[in-house]
């Protein structure tokens, strides 16, 4: 046993000292917030986060006394097993809340509660799409990065103990912050909520999932840094670099949870949405495209279609995303110059978006039959087609005069949700029914029928929903600006909000259907995990069937 | 040429150092010139800070996620201006941290709301707001009649401070005063606060003028919103706010 100690192996064990510092430092942060916040939200955030490192210090000791670092002749699954479960775990969970809120919309004299003020759409909303975003994508991120860096690095992951402080870190940052929202502590930009201490605790988490990836890539026992790479390094490098900035921000006291953004106004509108686009950029794309860049060529048994291709669009696409966050801002107070900047660049971006989508879908040539034979293949294909799709309807409403229709309306809600639940959420469903046979060592999934299932309820829940949403932005969008035949405005605002209620039932359908899809998934995968998997090879398909 | 990338697949340090060399031209490019280009916010008379009540106001507005359905950003359209008044300038948010122009419009546009509407209706739309619009999809806010917690307030000014908003000293400190002489003028020193704050509004606002409340602090906040630049002296054509 005295093998199982801080001193253990090469010398001193600088991962547990370094884990244990940081985390002993944030206890007794949290101990003080905990007992002299200001606010009382504050000090039930400090609760959380006293709470959280007690755990963290539990599973510290755990891990050093299990010996599971010894193993250092094989890759560490078991971090990537943890980020698989809680990829689903939060996928069910943000995906519930969106039915919520969109039931909400749709029936509001039925699921508002007025004596539940935390359970208002206000607040659940920025806990949606935190959980779906940051809660679920991060963690299939976070999962899938770690996975694939250790196969095609051909080694272990590096820092000992530090993936497993990245992988728990991260989620109690989401824990943190998706409470603070019921509780109303919330820092009012979308898509960077959390407060100051939040942001503080993501930074130092960051810098770890940062140095463990690239301490990854340093030991590696391949001469070449495989394309998936690229992205995934792409996505933390400048995520990092979006989130300090946007960020920066200033609370009146230590002991004060509030913070105020060190930018105002037109500054702050610019850089906010410098930020709230490249979330999307690098966070939901340039992440999930090194997924693509792994799962499907894995699943279908064939090489990347081309190289140089994917070069050039790896450039191209993190250069051009950068600056297309203003064509958030058009006809608003931001200068113009910066508006026609946004929308330029965005109408390039077009070109490199599509470019990975044709690596993407390229690399079945010679293989398409798995088209109809694997749904899982069919998932990864259909979350590619979405991606494009909703990367050619981008630029599309970046152009100021479509802009000035769809903006502010459903339309943008949509486009958000093609690509929210069409690629990430698919491609990412894709690469889980890929990695969870392979991460517990079962021949196959427990029932390509229930994958099936799964794919054609929530593709029908995309559809839904995103039909709905065109019909009920661009229908919004035309009445506001009709006029009658006198010259005045057709309609009062609260007609135009009236009009919206079809299609805010049809599109709850969507998300329910959407949910019912991943709650199949979850079954199948449970039972896969366990064990419950027919030892017999089936019959592969008829070729011409 | 092709050959040469393989510089950055072999060496994760020079591949790091060109990612963020390239992602980070974008932002210098579009978001540094915005703070020494005199053009980006033009001059007007009448902005001034949120008074501590309007602060606090403000605070509520953001805790709810209000920013979730609403705009504050009347675009120079032909039916917004019809619709909501006259488009937002960037001075009429200069003072904000956050800004808060919003992304949908769920409901309608905040930016001009300031009294638009009186102060019972809001109180009434508040507490149930399909009573009032039945066709509304709004959240109602009757939870909002509880006392308005004044110590953090303080903190927050001197946040603002900190960040570039010009509160003195003097306001800073008189902040609970201010609350009281702006929510109950009844009880307070209306002439000071009105001397720090020229042009607010002072009266109760819930009709309650027992306690003051968070509704008196958001009602106060949403009936100033857009009224502090003078549109019938502000000239939008003018040479020096054409951008």
């Amino acid at each position: 046993m005295a093998k199982h100690s801080l001193t253990s192996g090469a010398g001193l064990r600088t991962d547990v000292i370094g884990t244990g510092l940081i985390m002993a430092l944030g206890l007794l942060w949290s101990i003080f917030v905990t007992a002299k916040g200001i606010e009382p939200e504050f000090r039930i955030q400090g609760a959380t986060f006293l709470g959280g490192f007690m755990v963290g210090f539990f599973i510290l000791f755990a891990y050093v006394f299990s010996g599971q670092d010894e193993r250092k002749d094989e890759y560490m699954d078991g971090v990537v097993r943890a980020g698989v479960i809680a990829t689903m775990f939060w996928a069910i969970a943000g995906l519930l809340v969106g039915v919520i809120i969109a039931a909400q919309l749709a029936f509001p004299n039925i699921f508002y509660f007025s004596d539940f003020g935390w359970l208002n759409f206000g607040r659940l909303r920025p806990l949606h799409t935190s959980a779906v975003i940051f809660a679920f994508g991060g963690n299939a991120l976070m999962a899938t990065s770690f996975y694939i860096v250790q196969r095609t690095c051909r080694t272990r992951l590096a820092g000992g103990v530090w993936p497993w402080f990245v992988f728990l870190g991260y989620n109690l940052f989401i824990l943190v912050a998706g409470t603070g929202y019921l509780l109303g502590v919330t820092g009012g930009q979308e898509y960077a909520e959390p407060e100051w201490y939040a942001d503080l605790w993501l930074t130092i988490v960051w810098v770890a999932y940062l140095l463990v990836y690239l301490g990854t890539i340093w030991k590696r026992k391949e001469p070449h840094i495989y394309v998936a790479n690229w992205f995934y390094l792409a996505f933390i490098i400048t995520v990092a670099m979006l989130h300090l900035v946007n960020n920066a921000a200033l609370p009146g006291h230590w002991l004060s949870s509030n913070a105020f953004p060190v930018f105002g106004g037109v500054q702050n509108a610019m850089t906010q949405w410098w930020y709230g686009h490249n979330a999307v950029g690098f966070f939901l794309t340039a992440g999930f495209l090194g997924m693509m860049y792994y799962f499907i060529p894995k699943r279908v048994e064939r090489p990347v279609y081309s190289y140089r291709l994917s070069i050039v669009h790896f450039w191209a696409l993190i250069f051009i995303y950068i600056w297309a966050g203003p064509h958030h801002l058009h006809y608003t107070a931001l200068p113009q110059w910066a508006q026609t900047l946004g929308a330029t660049f965005s109408v390039i971006l077009w070109m490199p978006s599509w470019g990975g989508m044709i690596n993407g879908l390229m690399t079945l040539s010679g293989a398409w039959d798995k088209l109809r034979t694997d749904p899982v293949v069919r998932m990864l294909v259909a979350s590619v087609a979405f991606y494009g799709m909703s990367t050619f309807e981008g630029p599309l409403m970046s152009v100021r005069a479509v802009n000035s229709l769809s903006h502010y309306t459903d339309w943008t809600i949509g486009h958000v949700h093609s690509g929210a639940l069409g690629w990430v959420a698919l491609i990412s469903f894709g690469a889980i029914y890929c990695l969870v046979p392979w991460l517990w060592k079962r021949p196959r999934l427990y029932s390509m029928k229930l994958a099936e299932w799964h794919f054609w309820i929530s593709t029908l829940g995309i559809l839904l929903y995103i039909t709905s949403m065109w019909v009920s932005g661009i229908m919004q969008g035309l009445m506001w600006r009709a006029y009658n035949e006198f010259g005045f405005l057709e309609y009062s605002f609260v007609e135009t909000v009236e009009a919206m209620q079809p299609y805010y039932a049809i599109r709850t359908l969507g998300g329910v259907l959407f949910l019912a899809g991943a709650l199949i998934m979850v079954y199948n995968l449970v039972k896969t995990a366990r064990g419950d998997v027919r030892r017999s090879e089936p019959l592969a398909a008829p070729a011409n069937a | 040429m092709w050959n040469k990338h393989k510089i950055f697949e072999k060496h994760s340090w020079l591949l790091s150092i060109a990612i963020l060399v390239v992602v980070a031209i974008g932002g210098i490019v579009e978001i540094a010139p915005l703070f020494y280009l005199k053009s980006t916010i033009e001059k007007v008379e009448g902005m001034r800070p949120y008074t501590p009540l309007e602060l606090a106001g403000r605070e509520i507005y953001i805790r709810e996620g209000c920013y979730v359905c609403h705009s504050q950003m009347v675009r120079p359209l032909r039916d917004e201006v019809e619709r909501y008044g006259h488009y937002s300038l960037a001075a009429e948010s200069m003072y904000d941290h956050p800004f808060q122009w919003g992304s949908k419009r769920t409901g309608p546009d905040l930016a001009r709301l300031g009294g638009k509407y009186s102060d019972e209706w809001h109180v009434q739309h508040m507490t149930d707001p399909r009573s009032v619009v039945p066709e509304s999809v709004m959240p109602p806010y009757a939870f909002l009649d509880r006392p308005l917690r004044l110590e953090p307030i303080k903190a927050y000014m001197t946040a603002n401070t900190l960040v570039g908003v010009p509160y003195s000293q003097e306001m800073r400190d008189n902040y609970k005063a201010d609350i009281i002489a702006q929510a109950n003028p009844d009880e307070g020193d209306v002439s000071a606060f009105l001397s720090r704050y020229p042009g607010a509004n002072a009266r109760v606002f819930d009709g309650n003028a027992r306690e003051i409340t968070e509704m008196d602090a958001i009602i106060a906040y949403m009936q100033m919103l857009g009224t502090l630049v003078n549109f019938e002296v502000y000239e939008g054509e003018a040479e020096e706010h054409l951008r």
